[in-house]
Protein backbone atom coordinates (compact mmCIF):
# COMPACT_ATOMS: atom_id res chain seq x y z
CA UNK A 1 0.00 0.00 0.00
CA UNK A 2 0.61 4.13 -0.61
CA UNK A 3 2.34 5.26 1.92
CA UNK A 4 3.54 9.31 2.83
CA UNK A 5 5.84 7.30 5.47
CA UNK A 6 8.96 9.01 3.50
CA UNK A 7 7.65 12.32 4.25
CA UNK A 8 7.97 11.98 7.67
CA UNK A 9 4.72 13.84 8.37
CA UNK A 10 4.80 13.46 11.99
CA UNK A 11 1.78 12.35 13.82
CA UNK A 12 0.08 9.36 12.29
CA UNK A 13 1.97 6.39 10.52
CA UNK A 14 0.72 4.91 7.80
CA UNK A 15 -1.66 5.90 4.87
CA UNK A 16 -4.95 6.58 6.39
CA UNK A 17 -7.19 6.52 3.19
CA UNK A 18 -10.14 6.53 5.21
CA UNK A 19 -9.76 9.64 6.98
CA UNK A 20 -9.31 11.35 3.35
CA UNK A 21 -12.27 9.82 2.31
CA UNK A 22 -13.65 10.38 5.56
CA UNK A 23 -12.79 14.11 5.23
CA UNK A 24 -13.81 14.91 2.05
CA UNK A 25 -17.11 13.03 2.48
CA UNK A 26 -18.01 14.77 5.47
CA UNK A 27 -16.59 18.46 4.49
CA UNK A 28 -18.79 18.16 1.14
CA UNK A 29 -21.54 16.89 3.34
CA UNK A 30 -20.96 19.97 5.67
CA UNK A 31 -20.73 22.82 2.61
CA UNK A 32 -24.09 21.21 1.49
CA UNK A 33 -26.34 21.35 4.50
CA UNK A 34 -24.84 24.27 5.07
CA UNK A 35 -25.76 25.72 1.92
CA UNK A 36 -29.09 24.41 2.35
CA UNK A 37 -29.85 25.24 5.76
CA UNK A 38 -27.53 28.27 6.76
CA UNK A 39 -25.65 30.30 4.19
CA UNK A 40 -28.42 30.37 1.69
CA UNK A 41 -31.50 31.73 3.62
CA UNK A 42 -28.22 34.17 5.17
CA UNK A 43 -27.38 35.00 1.56
CA UNK A 44 -31.15 35.44 0.33
CA UNK A 45 -31.53 37.90 3.17
CA UNK A 46 -28.83 39.84 3.03
CA UNK A 47 -29.78 40.07 -0.93
CA UNK A 48 -33.23 41.34 0.13
CA UNK A 49 -31.90 44.01 2.30
CA UNK A 50 -29.73 44.81 -0.32
CA UNK A 51 -32.49 45.17 -2.73
CA UNK A 52 -34.39 46.96 0.14
CA UNK A 53 -31.83 49.70 0.71
CA UNK A 54 -31.62 50.11 -3.10
CA UNK A 55 -35.29 50.70 -3.00
CA UNK A 56 -35.36 53.05 -0.23
CA UNK A 57 -32.73 54.94 -1.83
CA UNK A 58 -34.47 55.26 -4.90
CA UNK A 59 -37.63 56.31 -3.13
CA UNK A 60 -35.49 58.80 -1.02
CA UNK A 61 -33.97 60.41 -4.36
CA UNK A 62 -37.92 60.15 -5.92
CA UNK A 63 -39.62 61.73 -2.86
CA UNK A 64 -36.50 64.23 -3.06
CA UNK A 65 -37.13 65.41 -6.49
CA UNK A 66 -40.43 65.70 -6.09
CA UNK A 67 -40.32 67.86 -3.07
CA UNK A 68 -37.97 69.89 -4.62
CA UNK A 69 -40.43 70.33 -7.53
CA UNK A 70 -43.82 71.05 -5.63
CA UNK A 71 -41.30 73.71 -4.13
CA UNK A 72 -40.90 75.32 -7.06
CA UNK A 73 -44.59 74.79 -7.75
CA UNK A 74 -45.28 76.82 -4.43
CA UNK A 75 -42.46 79.16 -4.89
CA UNK A 76 -44.43 80.07 -8.48
CA UNK A 77 -47.65 80.26 -6.87
CA UNK A 78 -46.73 82.29 -4.19
CA UNK A 79 -44.92 84.69 -6.82
CA UNK A 80 -48.34 84.91 -9.06
CA UNK A 81 -50.09 85.54 -6.10
CA UNK A 82 -48.14 88.65 -4.91
CA UNK A 83 -48.57 89.60 -8.52
CA UNK A 84 -52.17 89.43 -8.06
CA UNK A 85 -52.59 91.07 -4.74
CA UNK A 86 -49.95 94.09 -5.74
CA UNK A 87 -52.44 94.26 -9.01
CA UNK A 88 -55.38 94.33 -6.80
CA UNK A 89 -54.47 96.98 -5.04
CA UNK A 90 -53.01 99.06 -7.53
CA UNK A 91 -56.88 99.00 -9.28
CA UNK A 92 -58.95 99.25 -5.40
CA UNK A 93 -56.19 102.51 -5.48
CA UNK A 94 -57.30 103.20 -8.60
CA UNK A 95 -60.96 103.31 -8.42
CA UNK A 96 -60.51 104.85 -5.15
CA UNK A 97 -59.26 107.92 -6.70
CA UNK A 98 -61.33 107.48 -9.56
CA UNK A 99 -64.76 107.55 -7.49
CA UNK A 100 -63.29 110.44 -4.84
CA UNK A 101 -63.50 112.55 -7.75
CA UNK A 102 -67.05 111.49 -8.58
CA UNK A 103 -68.36 112.36 -5.28
CA UNK A 104 -66.41 115.59 -4.72
CA UNK A 105 -67.59 116.56 -8.30
CA UNK A 106 -71.55 115.31 -7.49
CA UNK A 107 -71.15 116.67 -3.85
CA UNK A 108 -70.08 120.04 -5.72
CA UNK A 109 -72.91 120.10 -8.25
CA UNK A 110 -75.12 119.74 -5.27
CA UNK A 111 -73.96 122.22 -3.65
CA UNK A 112 -74.34 124.59 -6.50
CA UNK A 113 -77.67 123.75 -6.86
CA UNK A 114 -78.68 123.83 -3.33
CA UNK A 115 -76.61 127.81 -3.52
CA UNK A 116 -79.16 128.40 -6.22
CA UNK A 117 -82.42 127.12 -4.96
CA UNK A 118 -82.10 128.81 -1.85
CA UNK A 119 -81.05 132.03 -3.36
CA UNK A 120 -84.08 131.68 -5.54
CA UNK A 121 -86.20 131.30 -2.24
CA UNK A 122 -84.29 134.44 -0.96
CA UNK A 123 -85.84 136.39 -3.94
CA UNK A 124 -89.23 135.01 -3.60
CA UNK A 125 -89.19 135.75 0.00
CA UNK A 126 -87.87 139.31 -0.18
CA UNK A 127 -90.35 139.84 -3.01
CA UNK A 128 -93.25 138.41 -0.75
CA UNK A 129 -92.04 140.46 2.17
CA UNK A 130 -91.65 143.75 -0.02
CA UNK A 131 -95.14 143.07 -1.25
CA UNK A 132 -96.69 142.24 2.40
CA UNK A 133 -95.15 145.57 3.57
CA UNK A 134 -96.50 147.32 0.82
CA UNK A 135 -100.39 146.01 1.73
CA UNK A 136 -99.33 147.23 5.37
CA UNK A 137 -98.11 150.38 4.32
CA UNK A 138 -101.13 151.36 2.58
CA UNK A 139 -103.73 150.06 5.30
CA UNK A 140 -101.68 152.04 7.97
CA UNK A 141 -101.55 155.27 5.19
CA UNK A 142 -105.23 154.86 5.21
CA UNK A 143 -105.68 154.50 8.93
CA UNK A 144 -103.76 157.66 9.60
CA UNK A 145 -105.18 158.96 7.16
CA UNK A 146 -108.47 158.50 8.34
CA UNK A 147 -107.69 159.26 11.72
CA UNK A 148 -105.92 163.13 10.36
CA UNK A 149 -108.95 163.49 8.18
CA UNK A 150 -111.25 162.41 11.12
CA UNK A 151 -109.92 164.96 13.40
CA UNK A 152 -108.77 168.53 11.40
CA UNK A 153 -110.41 168.59 8.00
CA UNK A 154 -112.06 171.30 8.14
CA UNK A 155 -114.81 171.84 5.11
CA UNK A 156 -112.47 173.68 2.66
CA UNK A 157 -109.30 171.05 3.94
CA UNK A 158 -111.76 168.24 2.70
CA UNK A 159 -112.95 169.77 -0.44
CA UNK A 160 -109.25 169.92 -1.50
CA UNK A 161 -108.43 166.59 -0.81
CA UNK A 162 -111.40 165.11 -2.29
CA UNK A 163 -110.11 167.12 -5.30
CA UNK A 164 -106.67 166.18 -5.33
CA UNK A 165 -107.72 162.29 -4.77
CA UNK A 166 -109.90 162.96 -7.79
CA UNK A 167 -106.82 164.50 -9.56
CA UNK A 168 -104.66 161.50 -8.22
CA UNK A 169 -106.91 159.25 -9.70
CA UNK A 170 -107.25 160.74 -12.68
CA UNK A 171 -103.25 160.65 -13.05
CA UNK A 172 -103.52 157.43 -11.99
CA UNK A 173 -106.16 155.91 -14.79
CA UNK B 1 3.49 13.66 23.97
CA UNK B 2 4.13 9.90 22.24
CA UNK B 3 0.58 8.80 22.33
CA UNK B 4 -1.05 6.33 19.63
CA UNK B 5 -3.74 6.79 17.47
CA UNK B 6 -6.76 4.51 17.44
CA UNK B 7 -6.01 3.30 14.12
CA UNK B 8 -8.50 0.73 12.38
CA UNK B 9 -8.88 -0.97 9.19
CA UNK B 10 -12.05 -1.32 7.27
CA UNK B 11 -12.58 -2.60 3.79
CA UNK B 12 -8.95 -2.07 3.11
CA UNK B 13 -8.69 1.11 4.66
CA UNK B 14 -7.25 2.84 7.46
CA UNK B 15 -9.11 4.34 9.63
CA UNK B 16 -7.96 6.65 12.31
CA UNK B 17 -11.04 6.88 14.31
CA UNK B 18 -9.82 10.25 16.44
CA UNK B 19 -9.86 11.75 13.04
CA UNK B 20 -12.89 10.10 12.34
CA UNK B 21 -14.15 11.47 15.75
CA UNK B 22 -12.58 15.28 15.39
CA UNK B 23 -13.66 15.92 11.98
CA UNK B 24 -17.57 14.89 12.48
CA UNK B 25 -17.19 16.98 16.12
CA UNK B 26 -15.61 19.85 14.39
CA UNK B 27 -18.28 19.74 11.50
CA UNK B 28 -21.06 19.23 14.03
CA UNK B 29 -20.25 22.05 15.73
CA UNK B 30 -20.12 24.36 12.39
CA UNK B 31 -22.84 22.87 11.67
CA UNK B 32 -25.27 24.01 14.77
CA UNK B 33 -23.33 27.25 14.89
CA UNK B 34 -24.72 28.09 11.53
CA UNK B 35 -27.90 26.55 11.58
CA UNK B 36 -28.91 28.24 15.38
CA UNK B 37 -27.42 31.76 14.08
CA UNK B 38 -29.30 31.63 10.84
CA UNK B 39 -32.27 30.71 12.35
CA UNK B 40 -34.49 33.60 12.66
CA UNK B 41 -33.11 36.09 10.31
CA UNK B 42 -34.52 39.31 10.12
CA UNK B 43 -34.26 42.55 7.65
CA UNK B 44 -32.82 43.91 11.05
CA UNK B 45 -29.88 41.24 11.90
CA UNK B 46 -29.14 41.01 15.72
CA UNK B 47 -27.07 39.04 17.88
CA UNK B 48 -25.72 36.22 15.70
CA UNK B 49 -26.81 37.17 12.51
CA UNK B 50 -24.60 39.82 12.59
CA UNK B 51 -20.97 37.65 13.29
CA UNK B 52 -22.26 35.40 10.61
CA UNK B 53 -23.25 38.36 8.04
CA UNK B 54 -19.80 39.62 9.32
CA UNK B 55 -17.81 36.37 8.40
CA UNK B 56 -20.36 36.37 4.91
CA UNK B 57 -18.61 39.95 4.24
CA UNK B 58 -15.40 39.12 5.50
CA UNK B 59 -15.05 35.96 3.21
CA UNK B 60 -16.65 38.12 -0.07
CA UNK B 61 -13.59 40.45 0.88
CA UNK B 62 -11.27 37.77 0.56
CA UNK B 63 -12.20 36.91 -2.57
CA UNK B 64 -12.86 40.54 -4.00
CA UNK B 65 -9.15 41.23 -3.59
CA UNK B 66 -8.19 38.09 -5.72
CA UNK B 67 -10.94 38.46 -8.41
CA UNK B 68 -14.12 40.20 -9.64
CA UNK B 69 -17.24 39.57 -8.11
CA UNK B 70 -18.80 37.67 -10.96
CA UNK B 71 -16.36 34.74 -11.16
CA UNK B 72 -15.70 34.82 -7.33
CA UNK B 73 -19.06 34.66 -6.24
CA UNK B 74 -19.14 31.17 -6.83
CA UNK B 75 -16.94 30.36 -4.37
CA UNK B 76 -18.28 32.43 -1.61
CA UNK B 77 -20.28 29.23 0.23
CA UNK B 78 -16.54 27.67 0.11
CA UNK B 79 -14.78 30.18 1.54
CA UNK B 80 -17.70 30.26 4.43
CA UNK B 81 -17.42 26.51 4.90
CA UNK B 82 -13.86 26.71 4.95
CA UNK B 83 -13.03 29.16 6.98
CA UNK B 84 -15.53 28.50 9.60
CA UNK B 85 -14.60 24.71 9.42
CA UNK B 86 -10.91 25.59 9.66
CA UNK B 87 -11.05 27.90 12.48
CA UNK B 88 -13.50 25.93 14.43
CA UNK B 89 -11.44 22.99 14.45
CA UNK B 90 -7.55 24.90 15.19
CA UNK B 91 -10.00 26.11 18.37
CA UNK B 92 -11.29 22.48 19.15
CA UNK B 93 -7.86 21.42 20.25
CA UNK B 94 -6.85 24.25 22.95
CA UNK B 95 -8.99 23.86 25.76
CA UNK B 96 -8.04 19.78 26.15
CA UNK B 97 -6.60 16.77 24.96
CA UNK B 98 -8.27 13.67 25.77
CA UNK B 99 -6.27 10.47 25.95
CA UNK B 100 -7.66 7.07 27.17
CA UNK B 101 -5.28 4.57 27.39
CA UNK B 102 -2.58 5.91 26.06
CA UNK B 103 -4.63 6.81 22.96
CA UNK B 104 -5.65 10.49 22.27
CA UNK B 105 -8.82 10.98 21.22
CA UNK B 106 -9.27 14.91 21.45
CA UNK B 107 -7.87 17.06 19.64
CA UNK B 108 -7.86 19.55 16.71
CA UNK B 109 -8.53 17.66 13.75
CA UNK B 110 -6.24 20.25 11.50
CA UNK B 111 -2.89 18.73 13.90
CA UNK B 112 -2.89 15.64 11.60
CA UNK B 113 -1.48 16.15 7.85
CA UNK B 114 -4.24 13.79 6.62
CA UNK B 115 -6.79 15.72 6.87
CA UNK B 116 -5.10 19.36 6.01
CA UNK B 117 -3.08 17.63 2.94
CA UNK B 118 -6.66 16.28 2.46
CA UNK B 119 -8.53 19.64 2.54
CA UNK B 120 -5.50 21.35 0.23
CA UNK B 121 -5.63 18.94 -2.29
CA UNK B 122 -9.26 19.01 -2.47
CA UNK B 123 -8.82 23.21 -2.78
CA UNK B 124 -6.02 22.40 -5.41
CA UNK B 125 -8.16 19.99 -7.18
CA UNK B 126 -11.18 22.23 -7.36
CA UNK B 127 -8.95 25.75 -8.71
CA UNK B 128 -7.85 23.14 -11.61
CA UNK B 129 -11.64 21.86 -11.81
CA UNK B 130 -12.70 25.13 -12.35
CA UNK B 131 -9.81 26.30 -14.33
CA UNK B 132 -11.12 24.03 -16.98
CA UNK B 133 -14.46 24.81 -16.78
CA UNK B 134 -14.44 29.12 -16.41
CA UNK B 135 -11.93 29.34 -19.22
CA UNK B 136 -11.99 26.15 -21.49
CA UNK B 137 -9.14 23.69 -21.34
CA UNK B 138 -7.11 24.94 -24.11
CA UNK B 139 -6.76 28.31 -22.19
CA UNK B 140 -6.47 26.38 -19.01
CA UNK B 141 -3.61 24.24 -20.87
CA UNK B 142 -2.12 27.30 -22.26
CA UNK B 143 -1.75 28.96 -18.82
CA UNK B 144 0.86 26.44 -17.99
CA UNK B 145 3.39 28.24 -20.59
CA UNK B 146 2.66 31.72 -19.34
CA UNK B 147 4.11 33.72 -19.59
CA UNK B 148 7.16 32.40 -20.66
CA UNK B 149 7.40 28.65 -22.38
CA UNK B 150 10.50 27.72 -20.47
CA UNK B 151 8.65 27.97 -17.05
CA UNK B 152 6.49 25.18 -17.47
CA UNK B 153 8.56 22.75 -15.13
CA UNK B 154 8.58 25.39 -12.67
CA UNK B 155 4.64 25.97 -13.36
CA UNK B 156 4.30 21.93 -12.26
CA UNK B 157 6.40 22.39 -9.57
CA UNK B 158 4.82 25.02 -8.18
CA UNK B 159 0.97 23.58 -8.32
CA UNK B 160 2.82 20.68 -6.21
CA UNK B 161 4.45 23.36 -3.97
CA UNK B 162 1.16 25.18 -3.50
CA UNK B 163 -0.43 21.94 -2.35
CA UNK B 164 2.05 21.15 0.37
CA UNK B 165 2.44 24.16 1.35
CA UNK B 166 -1.11 25.34 2.01
CA UNK B 167 -2.08 21.58 4.18
CA UNK B 168 1.39 21.62 5.93
CA UNK B 169 1.56 25.36 6.48
CA UNK B 170 -1.72 24.29 8.37
CA UNK B 171 -1.26 21.46 10.37
CA UNK B 172 2.21 22.62 11.36
CA UNK B 173 1.00 26.02 12.86
CA UNK B 174 -1.58 23.85 14.67
CA UNK B 175 0.64 20.48 15.86
CA UNK B 176 2.97 23.13 17.22
CA UNK B 177 0.42 24.73 19.21
CA UNK B 178 -0.92 21.57 20.64
CA UNK B 179 2.54 20.06 20.85
CA UNK B 180 3.67 23.07 23.14
CA UNK B 181 0.38 23.29 24.81
CA UNK B 182 0.84 19.48 25.96
CA UNK B 183 3.99 20.26 27.42
CA UNK B 184 2.84 23.33 29.19
CA UNK B 185 0.16 21.27 30.55
CA UNK B 186 2.31 18.65 31.25
CA UNK B 187 4.51 20.96 33.77
CA UNK B 188 1.19 22.57 35.19
CA UNK B 189 0.74 19.01 36.77
CA UNK B 190 4.39 18.75 38.25
CA UNK B 191 3.49 20.51 41.30
CA UNK B 192 3.30 24.06 43.42
CA UNK B 193 6.30 25.14 41.27
CA UNK B 194 5.54 23.92 38.37
CA UNK B 195 2.00 25.30 38.64
CA UNK B 196 3.77 28.73 39.41
CA UNK B 197 5.98 28.54 36.80
CA UNK B 198 3.37 27.44 33.96
CA UNK B 199 0.50 29.32 34.52
CA UNK B 200 1.08 32.39 32.69
CA UNK B 201 2.91 30.60 29.85
CA UNK B 202 0.42 28.97 29.46
CA UNK B 203 -2.26 31.23 29.62
CA UNK B 204 -0.26 33.78 26.95
CA UNK B 205 0.30 30.08 24.42
CA UNK B 206 -3.81 29.69 25.00
CA UNK B 207 -4.11 33.31 23.76
CA UNK B 208 -1.92 33.18 20.87
CA UNK B 209 -2.92 30.08 19.88
CA UNK B 210 -6.41 31.08 19.94
CA UNK B 211 -5.00 33.84 17.88
CA UNK B 212 -3.21 31.52 15.43
CA UNK B 213 -6.22 29.45 14.79
CA UNK B 214 -7.75 32.60 13.18
CA UNK B 215 -5.10 33.59 11.40
CA UNK B 216 -4.51 29.93 9.83
CA UNK B 217 -7.96 29.82 9.07
CA UNK B 218 -7.96 33.08 7.00
CA UNK B 219 -4.74 32.62 5.59
CA UNK B 220 -5.88 28.83 4.37
CA UNK B 221 -9.51 30.67 2.89
CA UNK B 222 -7.14 33.75 0.84
CA UNK B 223 -4.53 31.38 -0.32
CA UNK B 224 -7.31 29.36 -1.57
CA UNK B 225 -8.52 32.61 -3.43
CA UNK B 226 -5.76 33.02 -4.78
CA UNK B 227 -4.84 29.47 -5.89
CA UNK B 228 -8.82 30.03 -7.28
CA UNK B 229 -7.94 33.45 -8.95
CA UNK B 230 -4.82 32.11 -10.59
CA UNK B 231 -6.79 29.67 -12.27
CA UNK B 232 -9.86 31.49 -12.81
CA UNK B 233 -8.38 34.88 -13.89
CA UNK B 234 -7.72 36.12 -17.49
CA UNK B 235 -5.63 38.35 -16.46
CA UNK B 236 -3.02 36.16 -14.95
Amino acid sequence: MFTLDALILGASDGFNGGDILFQLLMFIILMALLKKFAWGPLMGIMKQREDHIAGEIEAAEQSRTEAKQQLEEQRQLLKEARQDAQELIENARKQGDLQREEIITAARAESERMKEASLREIETEKDQAVAALREQVATLSVLIASKVIEKELTLEEQQQLINETIEKAGDLR
Amino acid sequence: MNHEAPLREFLGLTFNLSNILMVTVASAIVLLIAILSTRALAMKPTGMQNFMEWIMDFVRNIIKSNMDWKTGGSFHILGITLIMYVAISNFLGLPFAITYDHVLWWKSPTADPIITMTLAVMVVALTHYYGIRMKGFKEYGKDFFRPMKFLFPLKIIEEFANTLTLGLRLYGNIYAGEILLGLLAGSLATGAFGWIAATIPTLAWLAFSIFIGGIQAFIFVMLTMVYMAHKVSHDH
